[in-house]
C-alpha cells in the first residue's frame, strides 16, 4: 500500500504479472506496495519467504532478472531498481512460487538437519558424485545460469584517491565534508542509490532541518567540490594490501555497461559503512511479512510504502520503538509493540507489551497472527507484518579482510572493529559502535580532521547539532517455542542445528559454520553471525568474546565474475598485431592464423581451389619455379649499436659474429643458459659498430629480454645498446629462381648476383624509399628479403605481389613457408622446442670453443653430449600408409609401440609437392648414424601406424646450390 | 616509375569522437631512440640541446620544443622527434615507423583513461610533460599528459587497431554515465 500518489510510475513484471512501481525505487518496495507478500522460497526447505530488509544484506528476496543469455540470477530485489519493462523472476521454485513441488523438503525437514546429507549419503561411495550429488544440488539451489554466453557489456576501472571513504550515512558525510574542505582528494562511495544512509530512512533533524534536507545540503556542497568525487550505487567489496580496495558500481546509463569493477588505491580509508540490524530467533521468524523493524521505516519514510495494514512490532531495544511512532505518524495501524525487556518506558496510542516475546506465528504464504507471551500470559494478535529488532551489528567486515578479528563490546552486545585492521584504515560511526546520529556526525568529522591533518592538510571540524539517544538493548537472541528458530535465513539454519554442531563437538566456530552452513555464500554472516555465535556460545557454555567469530572473506557483496574478468572475452584476451600486409591479405580471402599475438595468412585461396592442399601446394611451386612473396615482419628485429656491439653478439650467440664483414648476414644460433637451444636467426652487419639481429615470431620478445638481461647483469661492461625495431619495418621475403628479376623491378638500382651474393646485405632505394636488403633464404631458393619503412609496407607488398604474378609467382602463407622449409630441413621451434641441443640438431659445431658464450659451458655436460640422444632426422614413408603425423612416436619395427619403447618422436610434416611424398622431421636416438633404416611411426591418439625409412633431413638441394645461384 | 604510398598506423581508424573525448591520430614524420653510450648521456643531453634546442629529459618526463621533443623512453632510452646527428655518442635507431600514436582529449579523458590504465593519472600528480611506460589493456605503451585534458599515447603500431578499440569500448562506458 502506498502512503503517498507518485507523480510517475511505470509498469514491470514479476513472474509475468504487471506490477506498478516508481523509477528506481527498489523492487521490492513496489512489490510490498502490491502486496505481493510471497516473493521467494527458501535453499533447502523451499520454506515461503518474502521481503526481511532494505539493503543489500537481503537474505530472502533473491530474484532473476532477464531472459535468455541476458539473465542475472540471485539478484536482490531490495536493491534492484524498477525500471520500464523490467522482467523479473521468482527463482527455486517449480511449478510455481505458490505451489512449489520441492516444498516436499519442509515436511521432510526434520531428517534434513545440518550434517544429514554427509550421514545419509555416504554409501556406496561412488554414489555421491554420480547420483546423491547432483540430485540434491536440484533440490537445494537458488538461481541459474542461462548457459549462454553473456553479451552484457562489463568494465573494469583504476582509481585512486588520498583517502576512501566507504559509506555515505551521518558519519561518511561529515567526513567527507571535514576532508573535501581540507582539499584532500577524496572518494565517497556508498552502495546505495542515493547517499545519506539512515537519514534518508528516519525521521530525525540534524542542524535545525529535516534529516533529508541536511543530506541534500551537505551533497550539494560535496558536488561542487572539485577534490571530491561521489560513487553511488557502489558498494567496497574488499580491503587488500597497500591501501586498495575492489568496489563493484552498478551502473545506470543507456547503452553502457552493466557493472564496473573498480581497483581504488586510497593513502587513507574511512569506514563509515553504518549497522545491520539482526533477527530475533523465535519461532517461524521467517513468514512473509516478518521484516527488520529498520526495513520497515526505510520503507514507510523512504518510499512511501506501507509494508502492512496492522503492524507489530518485536524488539530488544529503544530504536524499534521509532518504527511504532514513524508508522503512527504515517497512518499505518500499529497492533502492538512488544518489548523483551521488563524495565521500559514505552508509550504510544497502541497495544504495548513489555517483558514479553513472540512465541508463534501462523500464516503459510504470509503472516496473519502471532502469539505473544507475557506477564499475563499468552496473546494471539492479528498481524500482517511484524518488525523485528534484536539490536544493531556494526558493519566490521572490511576490517577483517587482512585477518583482523573484531572485538566485542558488551555494553551494545555487539562486535566492533579491532583498530588498525586493515593498516591506513579507520572506522567511524555505527561500523564503530557508535549509533546515535549526534555521535555519527561528530566522529566523523573527528576521525576526517585527523586522517587529513595526518596527510599534511588543516581540516577544521564543525559539527552540527541532532539527535543524541542512547541506544538501550538487552540481549535477546532466541526464544523457545515450537516451531524452527531461523538464524540463517538464506541458507536455512536454524537454532537446533547449532545446537546439533555442539552436540556432536563440531564447537569451534568455524568447524559449525563448516557443519551447518551458517553464514556462507553471498550472505557471509551480515545477519546471522552475532545471533549464531550466541546460541553457539549459550550450547557450549562459552561467552561470546570466547566463541569468537567466523572469518568475514571478500567480497562483501558478490561480485559477477563478468565484471572482474572484464574486457576479458573474446579477442578481449590479448591484443591483435596486424602486418602492414594484413588489409590486402584478408581481402584475398587468406584464412588467418595466429603466431603468438601477430596475424598470419595460411595460404591464399585461389578460384576452383576447394582444399588448403591445392593452394599449398601450387604457393609452394611458385617459389620453386617462379618466384613467391610472403611478409615476414612478424620475425623479431632488434638493432644492435655501440663499441662492443660485436662482442655482445659473440657473448649471445654460440658461434662468432665478431668476424663477419660489414655488408653480410650470418646464420646464428642462441642457447640458454642451461645449454639447450634458445632460439635461431640471422645477424646483419651494417657497419662496424651496427648490426641487426632477426629473431623468430615466438622468440621475439624472449630475445629481446634475453639481450636487455645479459647488458644489464651479465655483462654490464659490454658498451652496446638494443633497440627492438620489429615495428619499424616491413619486411617481405622474395623468393624462387626468379626473385632477382622481380626485385630489379622495384629496386631504384638494378643488382646482379655479384654485387648482391647469398648472405650479403646493404641499403637500397626501393620505388624510391630507403630500405635494406639481405640475401638469405628460408626456402632454399634464390631468395631475398626486402625491408621498408613500415609506412610504405603496404603498398610495397602490392607492389611485389604485382610484379610476382606477371612472372608467373604470386603470394604465399605460412603452409607454402613450412613445407618448403621441411623440404630443406630448416628447424622452427617445433624443433628447437626447449629441450633439444646444439648437437640434438646437427649443429654442435657452431658451438664455437675459441670464446665463451652463454650456455657453452652447460651444453658440454656429458649427458648432453651422448651420441645416443635423439638427434634430428627426416623421414619419408615407405609402407601401404603414406601419413605422416607430427607429435606420433618411433619405435623399432617390431618392437611393442610402448613408451619404455620409444624411440622418438616426430615433429613436423608435410606433403612435398616438390619431391610428391610426405615428410617428417624427428628426433630419433642415436638418429644420425641410422640412415637407410626403418622404423615404425605409431600415433596412438590419431591411430595411425606407418613405416618410415630414417634419412638426412635435408631431403632437397642438399647442396645448396639453387640459394646461391 | 613506381612510388610508395606512405600509410599512417591509425588510418581508417580514426578520427573518433564519443561523448566530450576526442581520439585523434598524431602523425609522427621522424622519431629516432636515442640510448646514450656508456658515459655519454651529458654529451648527448648537450649536443641535443645544440642542435634541437632540448635534451635529455628526466625519467618520467617529456620535454618539446618548437617541433622537437625529447621524451624518457625506458631505462637509458630517450626517443627524439626531430633530426638529430650522435654518431659515436649514442645509438640512434630509426622509430618514425614503430609507433601509432594517438592524442586523447576531453572533459572525461581521466576517467576513459582509468577503465585502461592502471596508473594513477590525477593531474596533481601526473602533470604536463609527465610521460610514463605502463599498460593500457593488455598492451604495453608510453602514456604523456600534453595538456589539461589531454594525453598522447604510444603503441606498437602493429597494435593500432587493438588500442583504438579498446578506447572506444572506454570512450562509450563512460559517455554511457552521462546519457541516462
Amino acid at each position: 500500500m502506498r502512503l503517498r500518489t507518485p507523480e510517475h510510475m511505470v509498469t514491470f513484471t514479476f513472474d509475468g504479472k504487471p506490477v506498478q512501481g516508481i523509477p528506481g525505487e527498489p523492487v521490492a518496495a513496489a512489490l510490498l506496495a502490491h502486496g505481493q507478500k510471497l516473493v521467494a522460497r527458501s535453499f533447502k526447505y523451499h520454506r515461503p519467504r518474502g521481503i526481511m530488509s532494505a539493503g543489500s544484506e537481503e537474505q530472502n528476496a533473491l530474484v532473476t532478472v532477464g531472459r535468455g543469455a541476458q539473465t542475472e540470477p540471485n539478484v536482490r530485489a531490495t536493491i534492484l531498481e524498477v525500471s520500464e519493462g523490467l522482467e523479473v523472476f521468482s527463482q527455486n521454485a517449480w511449478p510455481s512460487l505458490k505451489y512449489d513441488m520441492m516444498a516436499v523438503n519442509d515436511l521432510i525437514a526434520p531428517f534434513l538437519g545440518a550434517g544429514f546429507y554427509y550421514k545419509t549419503f555416504m554409501w556406496p561411495k561412488a554414489f555421491w558424485e554420480k547420483l546423491y550429488e547432483p540430485v540434491i544440488r536440484r533440490a537445494a539451489g537458488l538461481g541459474g545460469l542461462s548457459g549462454q554466453t553473456n553479451p552484457d557489456q562489463y568494465e573494469k576501472a583504476f582509481g585512486f584517491c588520498d583517502i576512501l571513504i566507504v559509506g555515505a550515512g551521518p558519519a561518511g558525510l561529515m567526513a567527507a565534508r571535514t576532508a573535501g574542505r581540507a582539499g584532500a582528494d577524496v572518494v565517497l562511495a556508498d552502495e546505495d542509490t542515493a547517499m545519506g544512509g539512515r537519514l534518508l530512512r528516519e525521521v530525525e533533524e540534524v542542524d535545525g532541518t529535516a534529516g533529508t534536507e541536511w543530506v541534500a545540503t551537505v551533497l550539494d556542497e560535496l558536488a561542487a567540490m572539485d577534490n571530491v568525487r561521489l560513487m553511488t550505487r557502489t558498494t567496497v567489496t574488499g580491503a587488500y594490501d597497500q591501501g586498495t580496495y575492489a568496489a563493484l558500481e552498478r551502473v545506470v546509463g543507456k547503452d553502457g555497461p552493466l557493472e564496473c569493477f573498480w581497483r581504488i588505491v586510497a593513502k587513507r580509508t574511512i569506514l563509515c559503512a553504518g549497522a545491520l540490524e539482526r533477527p530475533i530467533a523465535f519461532p517461524n521468524n521467517e513468514r512473509p511479512g516478518i521484516m527488520m523493524a529498520s526495513a520497515v521505516r526505510s520503507y514507510v519514510n523512504r518510499w512511501g510504502v506501507a509494508p502492512g495494514k496492522a503492524v507489530t512490532i518485536f524488539g530488544n531495544n529503544d530504536d524499534a520503538h521509532r518504527t511504532a511512532h514513524d508508522l503512527v505518524a504515517a497512518g499505518v495501524k500499529v497492533a502492538a509493540l512488544i518489548d523483551s525487556r521488563d524495565d521500559v518506558e514505552a508509550t504510544g496510542d497502541f497495544p504495548i507489551y513489555t517483558g514479553a516475546r513472540v512465541v508463534a506465528t501462523k500464516g503459510r504464504h504470509a503472516l496473519e497472527a502471532i502469539t505473544v507471551s507475557h506477564d499475563g500470559g499468552t496473546r494471539d494478535i492479528r498481524t500482517d507484518c511484524l518488525a523485528m529488532s534484536g539490536g544493531w551489528n556494526p558493519t566490521v567486515h572490511l576490517t577483517c579482510h587482512m585477518n583482523g578479528r573484531p572485538a566485542w563490546r558488551e555494553d551494545i552486545a555487539s562486535f566492533v572493529p579491532t583498530p588498525d585492521s586493515i593498516p591506513g584504515m579507520v572506522a567511524a560511526g555505527a561500523c564503530n559502535g557508535t549509533f546515535s546520529t549526534a555521535a555519527c556526525l561528530n566522529e566523523g568529522a573527528q576521525v576526517a580532521a585527523e586522517v587529513a591533518g595526518g596527510l599534511g592538510l588543516e581540516p577544521r571540524v564543525t559539527v552540527p547539532a541532532a539527535e543524541d539517544r542512547t541506544y538501550r538493548i538487552m540481549p535477546l537472541w532466541a526464544v523457545p517455542g515450537k516451531g524452527r528458530k531461523w538464524i540463517d535465513f538464506q541458507n536455512d539454519v536454524h537454532v537446533k542445528d547449532i545446537k546439533l554442531a555442539a552436540q556432536e563437538n563440531f564447537r569451534s566456530v568455524e568447524h559449525m559454520k563448516r557443519y551447518t552452513t551458517q553464514g556462507m555464500a553471498p550472505d557471509q554472516g551480515k545477519s546471522s553471525n552475532v545471533v549464531a555465535l550466541a546460541v553457539l556460545a549459550d550450547a557450549t557454555g562459552r561467552g561470546i568474546p570466547e566463541t569468537g567469530t567466523t572469518t568475514f572473506r571478500p567480497p562483501y557483496v558478490p561480485v559477477p565474475i563478468a565484471a572482474m574478468g572484464a574486457g576479458s572475452q573474446g579477442k578481449g584476451f590479448a591484443p591483435e598485431r596486424l602486418t602492414t600486409s594484413h588489409k590486402v591479405t584478408v581481402a584475398q580471402a587468406a584464412p588467418m592464423i595466429e603466431a603468438g599475438l601477430w596475424y598470419r595468412p595460411s595460404y591464399f585461396p585461389k578460384p576452383g581451389e576447394t582444399h588448403w592442399r591445392q593452394s599449398c601446394d601450387r604457393e609452394v611451386g611458385f617459389v620453386r619455379n617462379a618466384v613467391g612473396v610472403c611478409d615476414v615482419s612478424t620475425l623479431g628485429k632488434i638493432d644492435i649499436q655501440g663499441p662492443d656491439a660485436a662482442a655482445l653478439l659473440d657473448f649471445v650467440y654460440a658461434n662468432t659474429f665478431s668476424t663477419l664483414k660489414r655488408g653480410k648476414v650470418r646464420y646464428g644460433l642462441m642457447l640458454r643458459e642451461d645449454g639447450h637451444v634458445m632460439d635461431d636467426g640471422t645477424t646483419a652487419r651494417l657497419g662496424d659498430q651496427h648490426f641487426v639481429m632477426t629473431t623468430t615470431t615466438a622468440a621475439a620478445g624472449l630475445v629481446m629480454r634475453h639481450l636487455e638481461f645479459v647488458l644489464q647483469v651479465l655483462r654490464p661492461d659490454l658498451d652496446a645498446r638494443v633497440m627492438s625495431v620489429t615495428e619499424q619495418w616491413a619486411q617481405f621475403a622474395v623468393a624462387g629462381p626468379k626473385a632477382r628479376a622481380l626485385l630489379n623491378t622495384v629496386l631504384d638500382r638494378e643488382i646482379t648476383n655479384d654485387d648482391w651474393p647469398f648472405m650479403a646485405c646493404g641499403p637500397v632505394g626501393v620505388a624510391g624509399v630507403a630500405g635494406r636488403l639481405f640475401r638469405i633464404s628460408f626456402s632454399g631458393e634464390h631468395a631475398y628479403e626486402v625491408a621498408v619503412p613500415a609506412r610504405f609496407g603496404e603498398s610495397l607488398f602490392r607492389l611485389l605481389v604485382t610484379q610476382a604474378e606477371m612472372l608467373g609467382g604470386g603470394a604465399y602463407g605460412m603452409e607454402a613457408l613450412n613445407v618448403l622449409r621441411i623440404e630443406k630441413g630448416f628447424i622452427t621451434h617445433a624443433e628447437i622446442h626447449g629441450r633439444t641441443t646444439a648437437l640434438d640438431i646437427g649443429m654442435d659445431r657452431m658451438v664455437s670453443l675459441k670464446k665463451d658464450c652463454v650456455g657453452q659451458a652447460a651444453s658440454r655436460r656429458p649427458g648432453l653430449l651422448d651420441e645416443d640422444r635423439e638427434q634430428l632426422v627426416g623421414l619419408k614413408p615407405v609402407g601401404a600408409v603414406k601419413q605422416l603425423t607430427a607429435g606420433a612416436h618411433l619405435f623399432e619395427q617390431r618392437a611393442e609401440a610402448v613408451r619404455a619403447n620409444g624411440q622418438g618422436y616426430v615433429t613436423s610434416v608435410c606433403y612435398s609437392p616438390t619431391l610428391q611424398t610426405n615428410l617428417g622431421l624427428a628426433f630419433l636416438k642415436g638418429g644420425r648414424a641410422r640412415h637407410g633404416e626403418v622404423v615404425q611411426m605409431v600415433d596412438h591418439l590419431r591411430g595411425i601406424t606407418a613405416q618410415v625409412t630414417v634419412c638426412d633431413p635435408v631431403f632437397f638441394d642438399p647442396d645448396g646450390g639453387r640459394a646461391r645461384g | 616509375m613506381v612510388r610508395l604510398l606512405a600509410i599512417t598506423p591509425c588510418a581508417g581508424l580514426l578520427p573518433l569522437d564519443v561523448g566530450n573525448v576526442s581520439l585523434r591520430e598524431v602523425v609522427v614524420d621522424r622519431m629516432v631512440s636515442v640510448a646514450p653510450f656508456v658515459g655519454q648521456e651529458k654529451a648527448v643531453s648537450a649536443a641535443l640541446k645544440d642542435q634541437i634546442g632540448v635534451g635529455l629529459a628526466p625519467k618520467n618526463r617529456a620535454m618539446a620544443k618548437g617541433g622537437a621533443g625529447v621524451q624518457w623512453f625506458g631505462h637509458g632510452i630517450w626517443l627524439v622527434r626531430g633530426q638529430v646527428a650522435l654518431e659515436g655518442l649514442a645509438a640512434v635507431t630509426d622509430q618514425s615507423d614503430a609507433w601509432a600514436v594517438i592524442r586523447i582529449q576531453g572533459a572525461a579523458v581521466e576517467d576513459v583513461l582509468a577503465r585502461l590504465v592502471p596508473i594513477d593519472l590525477r593531474a596533481e600528480g601526473f602533470k604536463k610533460g609527465h610521460t610514463a611506460r605502463t599498460m593500457l589493456g593488455h598492451m604495453s605503451v608510453a602514456i604523456t599528459r600534453v595538456g589539461g585534458q589531454a594525453f598522447e599515447i604510444m603503441a606498437m603500431r602493429s597494435m593500432a587497431g587493438t588500442l583504438v578499440h579498446e578506447l572506444e569500448v572506454a570512450m562509450r562506458g563512460v559517455a554511457a554515465r552521462s546519457n541516462f
